[in-house]
């Protein structure tokens, strides 16, 4: 397993990082007090922190490069559970339909805050499945999702604030403007390299928040706009009660039919282009695929989910300022594509679950969520950049049979 | 008189900066024809494919395709790589370029891409037409996977092919956009000799089921089996062309394939 | 000569041309410092490393704690000013090497977005990390710079930490110049960022140059990040994000991969903000920035003085 070499690179691995962290973790001072805190405990929690991760660093590798020895096939056949219950039907459906009915039962059983919660939840959820056809399907790194976001919550609190106009009026606009914004945004610079779009991307949603927040006289600035008014069922107004209620149930609604949506068009002729663009552009265009027009439609699909959460979320709220809609927003929904797996329907539902209801569940660890963030799309990429549950191509097969050469 | 030849290019100059890649090149395919072209390394044959696929916006010169029975032609010159594909003309890479996380079937599917119409709302509907369209898609490509002797491993990964297997694959890929002219960058690059000679015979019988084939190859015992005429090219010129025989011993190419001239 | 200065800019529009010039110059400088680390990582291993804002914020903060503890205890003013900006130097520079031996070298071979998704997470993760270690609070940063006496004439013009600042980037870049064109290290990394295998074969271990590439680069930032933070006063963990981005502006400004590229696109970005925000509004500070990135990487993302790339079929 391990032998001296390891310990004795743990340990100066360790020893590295406690210089590494001296300055900032052990010395804390406060200039207007004039008064000095050495932390030297902090010390020896990184010694001993970075000494254990290191081990267990190495024993991962080692335990993959045995792995990679052992039977390609065997690999193969040793799929994840999640992967073997959704290969066979029946497995699938009962889990379906246990899944649903635990979703629908849930509001019952609990109280309104986790209710609340569990809304918050759902709707990263579909803000995931929204960015993956973006960043997952069509590998389009959009660092500025959030902006879409922000068009759909701003349509509605306008829109409702001026005229009056109700939740289902404004759904479809909120998605489409965020969708037109998409189409704005992605003609010029969806012919930019992967890096730069990211960036672009990026600097695009930044606008839009900072021309929130310093345009008064449009969006009341960074104050807000305040008093949205919650949604209605065919002129049935509710109470904060009911109407936490009622937009979880909306949420659950709104994530199947995105998941059917989503699930569809990954089967498709245009999911198979946009995955064969994610491999290799150049190849794709020549097979006849029009490039610009695929992205664009990638684009603006992924950016009307983000419209359509989006005046979901003024409505839960009814209360939206900028500073709902920073660079940090746009990072929590990449972590949770890149977590679940990238493309991958189910992975992405798995990953907004964990990462929004983890911290909320363990209080403990909101202090360090948004650390931990970061540190996921780092180990991610570095030890699974397929993500937790890995998307599995979809078979065809032929009403002819071709046996293999050998057979015959 | 002879038909008015599917791809007729005059002309054709490239330049990247202060480089004259590719200087005045004429050259013309006949309908049903095999035409090789060869050179030795560097002498700009993929760059003319690059041109000819729109990847490359030639300096100057012209290229005109006419579909075989056709009498009008049209001007490549300047068209996206997809259009060119749309108009007729499809390619392979020199070096591989399958889309390694899909399957091979979804390959071959991905060059059926421009013949169908399917979009958003068939996608999401998924109504009569479009799984018409989609069961289409697979026979057609189980049917060329099956020319190309891969059927048997239409759901593998592409990335798991043997070499040799993927460059078939390459051409499977290019032969489902229906194309009248293929054209193959070094079809027979690191196959042994056993995989070229089933080469051969495929692309035998993709010239016999009526695409005309332009191909840049280095194997000239493939060469001079297949073609029908020979393009040779060196330092961006056309220096010889003719049926196989007379480029065997032509002077000019002997001199430029042994390099008598080193310093030239 | 500042008498002389004064004289001939009485002008009081002029007077505020001049000073907007000068901070203009300042800000540019500063970013340039910032800009170089990303235009060199960018050069040799094609990443934008997204975490530079952060290590140019690490170092500010190195400096503002070793130079309050030294103030702490009754240092002299150049001592403190020589170990903070030593410190500095050091911690980002350690900082730097780190990040690119955890979250980048294992991804050397991977599809070209991984690094860059990497890259944002040890962005958000330092961020945080500094935020749990230290403070959310902004803090007060020390004067390190003192007002010298024979620039009296002309401070509302010209601060002394304008000419400090000026200066001292002037300096770096000669040295980075030298280091770049005359020594053993300078030439391996310009051979490597050319072609890397290629620089493999002839014996260059890529792999130190590429460290010494990301420690050089977090050096500057962290000078930097000194510099900026005794010129504004204050600092917190989230500095690193907007500097970042708008260094990271200047680098593609200027071409990114080109050093003479990122040091005249740091002060083309400079003094564009500052005219903008001194003569148009300076609500939009930031937008015009983010605007000016967007607009460059749409219509010339090869800059002012780098080259078009080509693409390889």
């Amino acid at each position: 397993m391990l032998g001296f070499k390891e310990i004795k690179n743990g340990l100066l691995v360790s020893l590295w990082f406690v210089f590494l962290t001296f300055p900032l973790m052990v010395v804390k001072v406060d200039p207007v007090e004039r008064i000095v805190r050495w932390r030297w405990e902090n010390s020896l929690y990184v010694a001993i922190g970075t000494f254990a991760v290191f081990l267990l660093v190495k024993i991962i590798i080692q335990r993959r490069s045995r792995n990679a020895a052992v039977d390609k096939e065997a690999e193969q056949k040793k799929e994840s559970f999640i992967h073997r219950v959704l290969a066979s039907p029946r497995q699938k459906f009962t889990l379906i339909a246990l899944l649903l009915a635990v979703a629908i039962v849930f509001p019952l059983f609990s109280s309104s805050y986790q209710t609340n919660v569990m809304t918050t939840a759902l709707m990263y959820v579909v803000l995931g499945l929204g960015l993956n056809i973006v960043v997952g399907m069509a590998g389009l790194l959009d660092l500025g999702y959030v902006a879409f976001y922000a068009v759909g919550a701003y349509s509605y609190a306008l829109l409702n604030h001026h005229f009056d106009l109700g939740f289902w009026a404004v759904l479809p606009i909120g998605g489409g403007l965020a969708a037109i914004f998409g189409i704005l945004l992605g003609f010029p610079v969806l012919r930019l390299r992967g890096d730069y779009l990211a960036i672009v991307t990026l600097g695009f949603g930044e606008i839009i928040r900072l021309v929130l927040e310093n345009w008064s006289e449009f969006s009341k600035g960074p104050s807000g706009i305040s008093n949205i008014s919650r949604p209605g069922l065919f002129g049935i107004e509710f109470g904060l009660d009911g109407a936490i209620i009622y937009i979880y149930y909306l949420m659950i609604v709104f994530m199947i039919v995105t998941i059917f949506i989503v699930n569809r068009l990954q089967d498709s002729r245009l999911g198979r282009a946009w995955i064969a663009l994610r491999e290799d552009e150049i190849a794709c265009q020549a097979m006849g695929i029009d490039k610009r027009k695929t992205k664009l439609v990638a684009f603006s699909l992924g950016a009307f989910w983000a419209g359509i959460i989006g005046v979901v979320f003024a409505a839960k709220t009814t209360f939206i300022n900028p500073a709902s809609f920073t660079f940090l927003e746009s990072a929590i929904i990449l972590a949770i594509v890149v977590l679940g797996g990238m493309g991958s329907i189910v992975g992405v539902i798995f990953g907004a679950l964990i990462l929004i209801l983890l911290p909320e569940y363990l209080r403990a660890l909101s202090e360090y969520r948004m650390l931990a963030f970061g540190a996921i799309l780092v180990a991610m990429m570095v030890f699974r950049p397929q993500g937790l549950i890995s998307n599995i191509r979809r078979t065809y097969h032929s009403d002819k049979k071709f046996p293999s050469p050998t057979q015959q | 008189m002879m038909a008015t030849p599917i791809l007729q290019i005059s002309g054709l100059t490239m330049d990247f900066g202060g480089i004259r890649a590719l200087n005045r090149l004429d050259l013309e395919v006949h309908a049903g024809e095999i035409v090789a072209l060869i050179g030795p390394n560097g002498a700009g044959k993929t760059t003319f494919f690059n041109c000819l696929t729109g990847i490359y916006t030639p300096t100057a010169g012209e290229i005109l395709l006419t579909p075989p029975g056709s009498t009008k032609n049209v001007s490549l010159k300047g068209l996206k790589p997809n259009h060119v594909t749309e108009k007729g003309l499809a390619r392979t890479f020199q070096n591989i370029r399958l889309f390694s996380q899909m399957t091979v079937l979804e390959n071959v599917m991905i060059g059926r891409h421009c013949r169908t119409k399917a979009f958003i709302l068939g996608a999401i509907l998924r109504n009569a037409a479009t799984r018409r369209e989609e069961r289409q898609i697979v026979e057609m490509s189980y049917a060329i996977l099956d020319k190309v002797g891969l059927a048997h491993l239409a759901n593998e990964f592409a990335r798991n092919l043997p070499y040799g297997a993927q460059r078939r694959l390459e051409i499977a890929r290019a032969l489902a956009t229906e194309p009248f002219l293929l054209l193959l960058d070094e079809p027979a690059a690191g196959m042994n000799p056993q995989e070229t000679q089933e080469l051969d015979r495929l692309i035998k019988e993709i010239s016999t089921d009526g695409h005309s084939i332009l191909l840049i190859e280095h194997d000239m015992k493939l060469v001079m089996s297949l073609s029908d005429r020979i393009f040779v090219m060196d330092y961006g010129k056309k220096i010889a062309q003719g049926k196989p025989s007379e480029i065997r011993s032509n002077p000019a190419v002997i001199k430029a394939y042994l390099g008598e001239d080193v310093d030239a | 000569m500042a008498a002389c200065f004064r004289f001939f800019f009485r002008d009081p529009g002029m007077d505020y041309f001049i000073e907007l010039f000068c901070s203009g110059l300042t800000r540019g400088a500063i970013y340039a410092l910032i800009a170089l680390g990303y235009t060199m990582v960018y050069g040799i291993i094609g990443l934008i490393n997204f975490a530079h804002g952060e290590i140019y914020m690490i170092g500010a903060f190195t400096a503002f704690i070793v130079a309050t503890v030294l103030s702490i205890y009754g240092f002299p003013l150049l001592a403190i000013v020589i170990l903070a900006g030593f410190a500095a130097v050091i911690w980002s520079s350690a900082y730097g090497y780190t990040v690119e031996k955890i979250a980048y070298r294992p991804l050397r071979h991977a599809p070209r977005l991984s690094p860059l998704i990497s890259a944002i997470g040890m962005s958000i993760f330092l961020q945080n990390y500094v935020l749990l270690a230290q403070t959310s609070n902004f803090l007060p940063f020390p004067e390190l710079i003192p007002e010298f006496a024979f620039m009296e004439p002309i401070a509302h013009i010209v601060g002394s930490t304008d000419i400090v600042i000026l200066i001292t980037t002037a300096v770096i870049m000669l040295i980075l110049t030298i280091v770049i064109k005359g020594t053993k290290v300078g030439k391996a990394m310009r051979a490597t960022s050319q072609d890397r295998t290629m620089a493999m074969l002839v014996g260059i271990n890529v792999n130190r140059i590429i460290s010494a590439t990301f420690i050089i680069g977090s050096a500057l930032a962290a000078v930097g990040g000194l510099l900026i933070a005794s010129h504004i006063g204050q600092i917190n963990f989230y500095i690193g994000f907007l500097a970042g981005i708008k260094a990271f502006t200047a680098a593609v400004l200027g071409g990114i991969g080109s050093i003479p590229g990122a040091v005249l696109g740091g002060l083309v970005l400079g003094l564009t903000e500052s005219f903008a925000t001194g003569y148009v509004s300076s609500d939009y500070e930031d937008v015009f920035a983010f605007s000016l990135l967007v607009l460059i990487l749409i219509f010339k993302p090869s800059g002012l003085l780098g080259k078009a790339e080509t693409k390889k079929v």
